[in-house]
């Protein structure tokens, strides 16, 4: 991990205002981004990581008393953003979109050079998206668009890239890609990445670096790993029956009925997650005993002498509770 | 074809251009064979020489004035569309003919020049270019609290609503042959310009096109949204007036000399993006020029009923064409594409 700083601001306040009344969301901030790390941005909706994102980006003005950033004054080849702003213009292809990366170098009859084309093609080649080159915007699947945006990003070739939620309303699939993508550009490209992100288990095995926006104005900087063992997201999110430390959702032994379950293996983890969730208390202390004999993707359970090949028969003959 | 034309279209275009432009030419109230036509082009002297003035002194002027008119309209109807990333945006619906008109009237009708306005055309088509950019930058300034393009499309015509009472209470304390001249400009009219008329309207025109094509950049950035086009180094409001300006200047100009043409503007971009299917304006500003040029040709030679001295006025044409183009258009794509 490289400490070469990229991004570097000082004592900036963050927030909108109209003149009169100041709505201040983060106060004297001072936070950095370094070549090759991935800060995934976290924090409540509504807590202002948009308008921190668009801050950086010199998209929105900063509050801070010499107003250091102004709307327009963006330099757009050091800064390249991927935003939640829809594109209406959904009539061009893939290949214009990326295009319009290379426009902060372009004079004004946007004549491409042969340098241009290759770091076109290079930004399109890192993103998977060369089969979608020719395609329409208004083809595109949402999480081949967001590809797209990022390939647009890449092209504009700065150091440093800002995403504001580029994984929200993708599928699993399509957010995993996007985040190991991520990460492997700012490792291998070594760029400076901040996603704002509401990913959270995507954001704990990816990031390098959690920003985490707190209610206090202020924000919490640290590897993901000591920000769930120090409480940090406990705290903020305050979150209701998830164990952030078991990475599971709690489940209340509702039925006060506890099965003995013998297994091993994914096999094991998967019965006890149906049990949980059903209401069942797995204990060893328990009469009720349920075997479970693996052999690959022939799983079967045995209860009471009966031999179950799904976990849905079996917990149809589970008691229901206790009485 | 219209496969084809989507590759060819910088070489069929201009071919259909020409050829409405020698069928604008030998059509009209005298009868004048078509050899007679090419031969007082091509600068030879036809047996009766008030062939030729009629050919160089009203055909000629009328279809330089249609393809100006039409390439200007069409052009600002563009530059609207995507500076409001708005499909329906376009100079008569957005309240800009609306403002010419207001200004023009002013002038008619407060100073009393109707009479003689016809050497006053110059103070006229000033006076329209204000207008519009008045009502230009009144719109720009809502568009920019209102976000969705219905209220815009709405805030459009309450500023034309406004106007036109204007316009109105004007007509109502003036001078009857003001009013008469304000109505027939109203009607709009490509007949009535002279040489020296026309080499203004070029002039204008000139300029449109010329700031349009140096803001290419700009009108391709503004495509992906105001943000995107900050963040790719588009100075946004220095373009956007610069875009304001140009807009405002062509369609200043036509209005001024022509009247408030409708449809032209609002009708052609769309016509345009079906038949070559491209979002990028490098394309799009030569295109749309030459296809407003055709279309208003077109209108133009639908105006003079065949065989006949009655000669409809152009905006009964244009409203007429272009209404169902854009209905065509919208039903054809579901949704409008820019």
């Amino acid at each position: 991990m490289s400490s070469n700083v990229l991004l570097s601001e000082r004592n900036i306040t963050v927030g909108h205002t109209d003149g009169i009344n100041q709505n201040i969301l983060f106060e004297n901030l001072s936070i950095e981004l370094r070549a090759g790390e991935l800060v995934c941005f976290m924090g409540p909706n509504g807590i202002g990581k948009s308008t921190l994102i668009r801050t950086l980006a010199g998209l929105h003005p900063s509050l801070t008393p010499i107003p250091t950033h102004g709307r327009g004054e963006f330099d757009p080849k050091k800064i390249s953003v991927v935003l939640t702003d829809r594109i209406s213009t959904v009539n061009m292809t893939v290949q214009e979109l990326v295009t319009f990366g290379r426009y902060p170098y372009l004079e004004w009859n946007i004549k491409l050079k042969s340098m241009d084309v290759t770091i076109i093609e290079r930004a399109i080649e890192l993103t998977r998206t060369q089969h979608l080159v020719s395609k329409k915007l208004y083809e595109l699947s949402d999480g081949q668009l967001q590809m797209a945006m990022i390939a647009r990003a890449l092209a504009q070739n700065t150091p440093i890239i800002l995403l504001d939620e580029p994984t929200a309303h993708l599928d699993l699939n399509n957010r995993v890609e996007i985040m190991n993508l991520l990460r492997k550009l700012s490792r291998t490209e070594g760029k400076a990445i901040l996603v704002a992100t509401h990913e959270l288990d995507l954001a704990l095995q990816t990031a390098d670096l959690v920003w985490l926006a707190g209610r206090d104005k202020k924000i919490l900087t640290g590897i993901p790993e000591d920000l769930v063992l120090n409480g940090s997201f406990d705290e903020l999110f305050q979150f209701k029956g998830f164990d952030l430390k078991t990475g599971k959702v709690f489940h209340e032994a509702y039925r006060s009925v506890a099965v003995n379950l013998i297994g091993a293996g994914y096999d094991y983890l998967w019965t006890k997650n149906a049990l949980e969730r059903n209401g069942y208390q797995v204990s060893d202390k328990s009469d009720h005993t349920i075997a479970i004999q693996g052999k690959e993707n022939q799983v079967r359970w045995t209860f009471r002498g009966q031999t179950f090949n799904s976990l849905q028969g079996l917990l149809a003959q589970l008691p229901r509770s206790t009485a | 074809m219209i496969k084809n034309l989507k590759r060819y279209w910088y070489f069929i275009l201009p071919i259909l251009l020409i050829i409405l432009f020698l069928l604008n030419i030998s059509l009209g109230s005298v009868q004048i064979p078509l050899s007679e036509t090419l031969k007082v082009l091509s600068g030879i002297t036809p047996e009766k020489p008030i062939l030729a003035d009629i050919i160089v002194d009203f055909r000629l002027t009328k279809s330089f004035t249609c393809i100006l008119a039409g390439g200007a309209l069409a052009l600002g109807g563009l530059l609207m569309q995507t500076l409001f990333r708005n499909p329906l945006a376009g100079p008569d619906v957005l309240g800009l003919s609306s403002g010419a008109s207001l200004a023009v009237a002013i002038v008619v009708m407060t100073t009393g020049t109707g009479a003689t306005l016809f050497s006053h055309s110059f103070t006229l088509a000033f006076a329209a270019s204000i207008g519009c950019t008045f009502i230009f930058l009144l719109v720009l300034a809502i568009a920019h609290r209102v976000r969705d393009n219905i209220s815009l499309l709405i805030i459009g015509l309450m500023i034309g609503a406004a106007t036109s009472s204007i316009v109105s209470v004007l007509q109502f304390i003036s001078k009857a042959e003001d009013q008469q001249y304000y109505l027939v400009w109203t009607f709009g009219s490509l007949s009535s310009l002279n040489w020296g008329e026309i080499q203004i309207l070029s002039i204008a025109v000139f300029i449109g096109l010329v700031i349009s094509i140096f803001s290419i950049k700009s009108l391709n950035a503004w495509l992906l949204g105001d943000n995107y086009a900050i963040s790719m180094g588009i100075p946004l409001r220095k373009s956007r007036l610069v875009i304001i300006i140009g807009t405002s200047i062509l369609t200043g100009a036509v209005t001024a000399f022509c009247g408030p043409i409708a449809f032209v503007g609002l009708a052609v971009p769309h016509l345009t993006r079906q038949l070559i299917d491209s979002t990028n304006h490098k394309i799009l500003i030569p295109a749309v020029v030459i296809m407003g040029g055709i279309v208003m040709l077109f209108c133009d030679i639908l105006t003079h009923f065949p065989g006949s001295d009655f000669v409809l006025p152009i905006n009964a044409i244009t409203a007429l064409i272009g209404a169902p183009v854009v209905i065509w258009v919208i039903l054809r794509s579901k949704k409008i594409r820019m």
